[in-house]
């Protein structure tokens, strides 16, 4: 499905960004993966499979010149993975200023520059697809995730406003907004007491995993979604329609 | 210390006009939920500068056990 094309993922260390590596991989794709961590990202493009087609490139994007740096260093793309992200669940009250500006930077501010850079160095081929990770506590309130919220909802308008931008270039763009998806970040912030409660509001009775997440990125990456673009696509178990 | 902790409880737990003793169960209060449990231990981060784990906080009950945890952090 996603044979020989060219596919930059950010936050691809771990949970949904890794997941969706490897998922691809396994479609065909050419993976530059990239994260803060060289390290990491080397031994897990070693676990990929036909590795010697996949790179990586460490990059820290609250750093302008970082994400400039890894622009510069990838190839034309087929596809772009905007994962990385960051959550602090805190009432606003005793939300720091400094942890909101972290949580702009990254989830909002590193997207628009990165999408900004690459097209500034015409990186994005016609036909390519951008999909943004974006979250469903953007459409869905939950307490003490308000400014993580402000944050993906401010995403979702970028990404329909660009999707809009991008069209006559023939650029697809569309937001995936998960419900709560197992993963190492996921499973820091929540107890397991918490978790069996909440898993209550989830109609198809569970939590998402990676691979479900993986599964609709690769399909808005493909060529089956080349009419779709400027959706944001609710994939929570049904969570949103209680 | 203890009249701040107690006032900071009291507002998190929306108690204002309630007394709140030393030997209070503050966790059995109707509005006790994870969203307070997240607030305690956000207050006595930002107001004490004491930032308790998860797990010790979760084996503290009444309010004098919480000071006491606090002062031990300090």
């Amino acid at each position: 499905m996603l044979l020989d094309k060219s596919i930059l993922v950010t936050g691809a260390s771990s949970g949904i960004g890794y997941c969706t590596v490897r998922y691809c991989a396994e479609l065909g794709a050419n993976i530059t993966l990239t994260s803060r961590n060289i390290d990491n990202l080397e031994v897990l493009r070693g676990k990929l499979s036909s590795s010697n087609n996949h790179i990586t490139i460490a990059a820290d994007l609250s750093k302008e010149n970082d994400i400039i740096h890894l622009a510069e260093q990838v190839t034309q793309l087929d596809g772009l993975v905007l994962n990385a992200g960051v959550v602090k669940t805190m009432p606003l009250r005793y939300i720091k200023t400094e942890e909101i500006d972290t949580m702009l930077n990254i989830n909002l501010k590193s997207s628009i520059v990165l999408i900004n850079t690459l097209l500034k160095l015409k990186k994005l081929k016609r036909g390519s697809s951008i999909c943004i990770i974006s979250s469903i506590s953007s459409i869905k309130p939950t307490p003490a995730n308000s400014v993580y919220a402000a944050s993906k909802g401010a995403l979702n308008s970028f990404s329909r406003a660009i999707a809009l931008e991008l069209a006559p270039r023939g650029i697809r763009v569309n937001a995936v907004l998960p419900g709560f998806i197992k993963s190492e970040m996921t499973q820091k912030i929540a107890d397991e007491e918490l978790l069996s409660k909440h898993v209550q509001n989830y109609p198809l009775g569970r939590f998402g995993e990676p691979q479900d997440v993986a599964n609709t990125i690769a399909f808005l990456l493909s060529d089956q979604t080349s009419w779709m673009t400027g959706n944001l696509i609710n994939l929570d178990g049904g969570f949103s329609l209680k | 210390m203890e009249e701040k902790i107690i006032e900071e409880l009291k507002d998190i737990l929306e108690i204002q006009d309630q007394e709140l003793s030393l030997v209070d169960n503050f966790k059995q209060f109707d509005n006790w939920d994870s969203i307070a449990n997240i607030s305690v231990i956000a207050m006595l981060d930002e107001d004490f500068g004491v930032l308790i784990p998860t797990e010790d906080f979760k084996r503290i009950t009444t309010v004098q056990e919480l000071i006491d945890e606090v002062k031990k952090r300090m």
